[in-house]
């Protein structure tokens, strides 16, 4: 059950003698040697993650691109979510959480010592699975970031809210009543707020955990069409439970998989949607992806 | 559930009567515990005021609000409050400054800085400094205050406001902070997630998110910790030099109006005057710490009402 994990004084994990990633046969990812120019690309190798003692994903290679949507699909508990916040290093905050192998962000690795995780999320936001708006007024919320950054100027401040805001697709709906505490907004409104918001710190990738599960179908659709237009200019990983969403809004997605609660969960497939959900190579993504199981 | 229709059901008939006699009885003593508060409350407003009907006739309220000579026992007799209304606040101003800063300090380490263990061990021994009993607070601030405030102030006495202040201050400072640890615990956790991701440090987002977010439930926990103060006897008897005279700062001996109180209410002639003015004194006591008490529960109330969406 409980899986021996050593953590060595490099950071990496340590399995049963050796280096976790070399126990599991590596998906190959095709993509991995694209990085070009553009900001905002993450490259995972080996990356295994543990709560304490309990080894809960192994050996994850993964290319993300710039600008393009990647979308993280798998049963729940299959570590989507955790493997999503190894890349903005919040699960440090979870605390007794440990993180093996490398993971780089524009060729600079965010692993340790080697990135502020407080300057990392700066250029990685997160949109949350519930709608979590501050409770302070709609300006107030946009310009939170910007003003943890040392904005202080009133019109630079007036400029990135309404950027952002017309970024998340809401401006239209709130301009004239900015000063409206944030809570009196509906849940569909909420989340493109809190989208605005890390939009407002200019980030080079957001991350969104299942953005839309508590939405409704017209929310959902509106949320939907903002991340479509986002792509153009910010790199977004999205984790989901809708394997419609993810065939929708993805260009590309990666399917995680626990085959067992006594195994770690793994990668089993990543590569460009169509892909993926017209003719995978591996048979259990088309299992997952045709309503098998999970 | 039962219908007698047939002569054979005339036992069951009767059970059923005694079953609902027996429910309406049950119901009525649970009705009556239940308004037992309000009325209580009541009664206690309405025997403060007839027990200071007299005061109010003889002395004037107006008279007695703003004199400023408390001499109860010449002849006539004074009865100005104003002294031990200001010793009362002077003392628990002193209380404030020293309970707020400490309470609301510790309870934010409580909630938003300390591990489990700690937290645990924090919260029992916070408790059991409430139940230490106020005379053994009392005790020490005389054992260890007085001289202390005498000597550093140089001072003629160290019975003062201050000395009494900061004994009330700490006894208050369990109340303000188990309120405020609530308050802040209340705060959702998504909240700081979202802070922490917008790359804020922790104690940026204690400060811009967290605290303010809790606020109001911190300001209903300065205002009942401000309550406790305002109503504590036995410490301040022991600690503030009990002299009736208008206080022109925290380095004076004052009387409180609770002090006052207990101090003269073994000497009074059941039903005379100086017996009534002194039923106005805690009818006057009683308004303020309702007042405050109220104002602490509509805040809150409006905490509760804007986190439910």
């Amino acid at each position: 059950m409980v899986t021996p994990v050593l953590v060595s004084g490099d950071g990496t994990l340590v399995y049963n003698g050796g280096p976790v990633s070399a126990t599991v046969p590596a998906v190959r990812d095709e993509a991995i040697d694209t990085t070009g120019d553009a900001r905002g690309s993450f490259s995972l190798a080996g990356v295994s993650v543990a709560y304490g003692k309990d080894l809960v994903i192994e050996g994850v290679d993964m290319h993300i691109p710039p600008q393009a949507v990647t979308a993280l699909i798998g049963p729940s508990g299959c570590g989507k979510s955790t493997l999503l916040r190894c890349l903005n290093r919040m699960n440090d905050e979870l605390g007794n959480v440990h993180i093996g192998g490398t993971i780089t962000l524009d060729g600079q690795s965010i692993m340790g010592k080697a990135m502020d995780p407080v300057e990392l999320r700066m250029r990685v936001g997160q949109v949350f699975q519930r709608p979590n708006p501050f409770p302070m007024s709609i300006y107030d919320n946009v310009a939170y970031g910007p003003r943890t950054q040392g904005v202080r100027r009133r019109g630079e401040l007036d400029g990135l809210v309404e950027e952002s805001l017309k970024g998340a697709a809401l401006w239209e709906e709130v301009k004239k009543s900015l000063k409206k505490h944030a809570f009196e907004l509906s849940g569909g409104q909420q989340q493109r707020l809190c989208i605005a918001r890390a939009l407002a710190t200019k980030p080079e990738v957001i991350l969104m955990d299942e953005p839309a599960s508590a939405l409704d179908p017209i929310s959902t659709q509106q949320i939907e069409d903002t991340i479509a237009e986002l792509k153009s200019s910010v790199t977004i990983v999205i984790v989901t439970h809708n394997m419609q969403q993810a065939a929708r809004i993805s260009d590309r997605t990666a399917f995680m998989l626990r085959e067992s609660l006594e195994e770690p969960a793994h990668l089993v497939e990543i590569g460009d949607t169509k892909k993926m959900f017209t003719n995978p190579d591996d048979e259990r993504t088309e299992s997952y992806i045709t309503g098998r199981f999970g | 559930m039962t219908t007698p229709s047939t002569p054979s059901s005339g036992r069951r008939l009767g059970r059923t009567t005694t079953r609902r006699a027996a429910e309406a009885v049950v119901r009525a003593i649970i009705y009556l515990c239940g308004w037992m508060a309000i009325i209580i409350l009541g009664a206690i407003a309405v025997f403060l005021m007839w027990n200071s009907l007299r005061a109010v006739q003889e002395a004037g309220l107006v008279t007695m609000l703003t004199g400023t000579a408390w001499y109860p026992t010449s002849s006539p007799g004074k009865f100005g409050m104003l002294p031990l209304i200001l010793g009362s606040l002077f003392v628990t101003g002193v209380a404030l400054a020293v309970c707020v800063p400490v309470g609301v300090a510790a309870a934010v380490f409580i909630s938003e800085f300390s591990g489990r263990l700690v937290k645990e061990v924090m919260k029992s021994i916070i408790e059991f400094m409430a139940a230490v009993p106020s005379v053994v607070y009392g005790l020490i601030g005389v054992a260890v205050l007085i001289p202390f405030v005498r000597q550093f102030f140089g001072l003629d006495t160290g019975m003062t406001a201050l000395t009494g202040g900061i004994v009330l201050g700490i006894m208050s400072i369990p109340t303000v902070i188990s309120i405020s640890e609530d308050a802040l615990h209340a705060v959702p956790a998504e909240l700081r997630q979202g802070s922490a991701a917008l790359g804020n440090t922790r104690w940026q987002t204690t400060f811009k998110v967290t605290i303010p977010a809790a606020s109001s439930g911190i300001f209903a926990a300065v205002m009942l910790g401000l309550g406790r103060a305002i109503g504590e006897t036995m410490a301040v008897l022991m600690l503030t030099g009990n002299a009736a005279v208008m206080p022109t700062s925290i380095f004076e001996s004052v009387r409180t109006m609770t002090g006052t109180i207990a101090a003269e209410m073994g000497e009074v002639v059941q039903g005379g005057l100086h017996y009534s003015v002194l039923f106005a004194v805690g009818l006057v006591l009683f308004t303020i710490t309702f007042a405050i008490n109220l104002a602490a529960d509509l805040v809150l109330e409006r905490q509760r009402k804007r986190w439910r969406r």
